[in-house]
């Protein structure tokens, strides 16, 4: 689904990603772990499409085709999700036009009609029911004075709404209270297949005890040092890092 | 901006103006130039009664002896008066069944058809191409209800005891120059009588097209709202591209009388120029309602695309105690367009209110002011007037401004000013983009969400040509 090959990525000028490779295959669950400042939300921004990231070596493709000549949009369009580690606040855009729009846009692409207003309402209400999200928050704008439990939910709740092939979650866990992880633990879970994929990066063993992974990774200045199974991630919780220098 | 949003910004700089077309049809004109002989011609044109040319003359003589504003935040070239004619009209019959086939095609292709049966909702249009009013639609089924709907010309003739009493008492010659110039030249417009207690059973407006070469569009619409009554009027505004500017100095006055209610509506899309900031319409332009009822209300409603430089200031005098004044406004400015607007909140009555919600959109290098006065007059107590300013940057080349003023000498007065100024933020896009929604609509979701306050003020039909006419002027068409 996704393969990566000696990715090297830098932001104005210095060099955060050193060459990675990875290789993730449909129905895998892989979390990627490492200190703070090793690249891990780098390696997202990188995937997703963001424009302040320079690629300057290496590849990606997936689903067969070259992910880093694909404008953002299209590798949303094409299945690739990232749940963000601090979601923006755009004021004055409702949620559901927001979504509306979105999900247009994926039709669009896939040649499709656009959803009529009744039937986006009821594949949306469904879709809240998935991450236990309050009706509320639709109506109010993007984010705007969402609480961080509230703003992961929502994360997982438009990943629930667009169906990803592979959905990348970064830090999804940090700034949630235990009831709130379960719940956006719970709701990754569900939306679970054998033909998508997905991405854990987090510091913490915690969120593993509720999403488990397959494939372990370790990430460390800019390069993945280490990947083993599920008991890799409770050796690093009880060793930290350091180890592995 | 990231590159992405940069590219398309420099696409709308380069986005045609729709309406730019020219229609070729025969014209009168007067000469070049403004003197007493041409202001005689043009009432004569107009076979006015005396007293509408003395009013012409004293507004023309005191016009002589002032300058041009100069305290906006605008750079406007020097304009020679006398190089701009001052009258052009369309040879056509005006008679809807007979209008000539170029002045139907213009109106069509405006999408202002002037057929009655082709227009899908109740919307009666008075259409004004130039210096005369060509057609005016719904007249007779209004007219059983008692409400004038009527060009100018033809209010004069048919209801001077009104025209009389009513024109130049919210806007005095002596207001300003430009005010000056157009009582001295007006040529057309509307004219609205809506009499006691009778609700307007459907949106009148009034088209203004400018044609001609070299010409000024000087149009005065005068609107009154008899006791107990209620309108909701439009405006709307075209001009063909070219290089050279054109001035458009109009007059709006509107009395609204006790417990009437007055909905004035504008969607300003007048030519602004190229993307060098070459040719557009200056927009000079004094707008006024004189909240003369006790609990009377008006609200002024405007959305400010086109134009190479607006000086406009859509205002409201609050003497009946009780009475309301809202202004709500989106001015979006691109290239070299510059914006001076805001609004005047007169507060003489007791217990009036008045609300201004002001919304600003640069791009490109354009410059873009809110200018707002409240004032409280020492009778008028319990005031209140809550005030919000916000400004949306597109580009680091763009400037906002903002100009409150207040002048309050009553204690016992509420005022609240907000203001805000952001910039769409490249997290913000890229947030769109990772959810599948490109740059430009993007762009076009922040703005219209941005602007929404206003826009859902609008009526329905207008509400959704406004949004458009944002994505257009601000982002260029998709493919």
């Amino acid at each position: 689904m996704l393969t990566i090959k000696n990715l090297h990525a830098s932001i104005t000028g210095k060099e955060i990603l050193k060459g990675i490779n990875l290789q993730i295959n449909k129905g895998e669950v892989h979390a990627i772990m490492g200190p703070n400042g090793s690249g891990k939300s780098t390696l997202s921004e990188v995937l997703a499409g963001n424009p302040s990231f320079e690629v300057t070596k290496g590849s990606a493709t997936f689903e067969g085709r070259d992910l880093l000549e694909m404008l953002p949009e299209e590798r949303s369009c094409l299945g690739l999700f990232l749940s963000f580690q601090y979601p923006v606040e755009i004021p004055g855009v409702s949620m559901i036009n927001f979504m509306r729009t979105a999900i247009n846009e994926h039709r669009k692409r896939k040649k499709q009609e656009p959803l009529s207003a009744g039937d986006f309402l009821k594949f949306m209400r469904e879709k809240q029911a998935v991450v236990e999200m309050d009706k509320s928050l639709v109506n109010r704008s993007v984010n705007e004075g969402f609480s961080g439990g509230e703003k992961k939910r929502n994360e997982i709740f438009q990943m629930a709404m667009l169906e990803p092939r592979l959905a990348i979650l970064d830090e999804t866990d940090s700034g949630l209270d235990i009831d709130a992880l379960r719940i956006v633990a719970n709701g990754v879970n569900k939306l679970k297949t054998p033909d998508n994929a997905t991405i854990v990066i987090t510091h913490y063993q915690r969120l593993l005890d509720y999403i488990k992974p397959d494939i372990v990774h370790v990430l460390y200045e800019g390069q993945i040092v280490k990947t083993g199974g599920p008991d890799l991630a409770l050796e690093l919780e009880e060793k930290g890092y350091d180890w592995l220098k | 901006m990231s590159e992405n949003s940069t590219d398309i910004l420099d696409e709308l700089t380069n986005k045609d103006y729709e309406y730019g077309f020219v229609t070729d049809i025969h014209t009168e004109f007067i000469p070049k130039g403004i003197n007493e002989n041409v202001i005689r011609l043009i009432s004569r044109k107009k076979n006015e009664p005396e007293w509408l040319l003395d009013f012409r003359l004293q507004a023309y003589r005191h016009w002589t002896t002032l300058k041009m504003p100069e305290w906006a935040y605008l750079n406007i070239p020097p304009i020679d008066y006398q190089d701009i004619i001052y009258y052009a009209a369309p040879q056509t019959r005006k008679d809807s069944r007979n209008l000539s086939e170029e002045v139907l095609n213009t109106f069509d292709k405006l999408g202002i058809p002037l057929h009655e049966r082709r227009i899908p909702s109740g919307i009666a249009v008075d259409a004004v191409m130039d210096s005369v009013s060509v057609a005016t639609t719904f007249r007779e089924p209004l007219a059983e209800k008692g409400i004038i709907f009527c060009s100018f010309g033809e209010a004069v003739r048919n209801h001077p005891d009104l025209v009389k009493k009513y024109l130049g008492s919210v806007v005095s010659y002596r207001d300003n120059f430009f005010a000056a110039l157009n009582s001295a030249v007006f040529s057309d417009g509307s004219f609205v009588y809506i009499p006691k207690g009778v609700r307007c059973p459907m949106e009148l407006s009034t088209y203004f097209r400018i044609n001609a070469m070299n010409t000024g569009q000087f149009e005065r619409t005068l609107i009154v709202a008899d006791d107990e009554s209620y309108v909701s009027y439009l405006e709307g505004c075209t001009a063909p591209m070219r290089d050279e500017n054109q001035l458009h100095a109009a007059i709006v006055e509107i009395i609204v009388l006790e417990r009437a209610e007055v909905k004035y509506s504008t969607v300003q899309n007048w030519y602004p120029g190229d993307s060098n900031g070459k040719g557009g319409i200056y927009n000079f332009v004094t707008k006024r309602a004189w909240c003369k009822g006790e609990s009377s209300k008006i609200s002024w409603t405007q959305v400010e695309t086109g134009s190479a430089i607006t000086w406009k200031y859509p205002s409201c005098i609050l003497s009946g105690n009780r009475s309301s004044g809202e202004f709500y406004s989106v001015a979006v400015t691109n290239n070299y367009q510059q914006a001076d607007t805001g609004t005047k909140m007169i507060h003489i009555g007791k217990n009036t209110k008045s609300r201004i919600v002001s919304k600003g959109i640069s791009a490109g290098k354009s410059q873009n002011s809110y200018r707002g006065l409240v004032k409280i007059a020492s009778e008028a107590d319990n005031a209140r007037n809550h005030s919000q300013c916000d400004s949306l940057l597109l580009s680091d080349t763009c400037g906002a401004h903002t100009f409150p003023y207040m002048d309050i000498h009553n204690d016992t007065g509420i005022v609240e000013h907000e203001a805000t100024t952001s910039k769409i933020s490249e997290d913000q896009l890229f947030y769109c983009n990772q959810r599948g929604i490109p740059t430009e609509e993007a762009i076009g979701l922040i703005v219209n969400g941005y602007a929404k306050e206003v826009l859902n003020k609008l009526p329905m039909e207008f509400a959704v040509e406004a949004q458009k006419l944002l994505q257009i002027s601000l982002e260029g068409s998709v493919g």
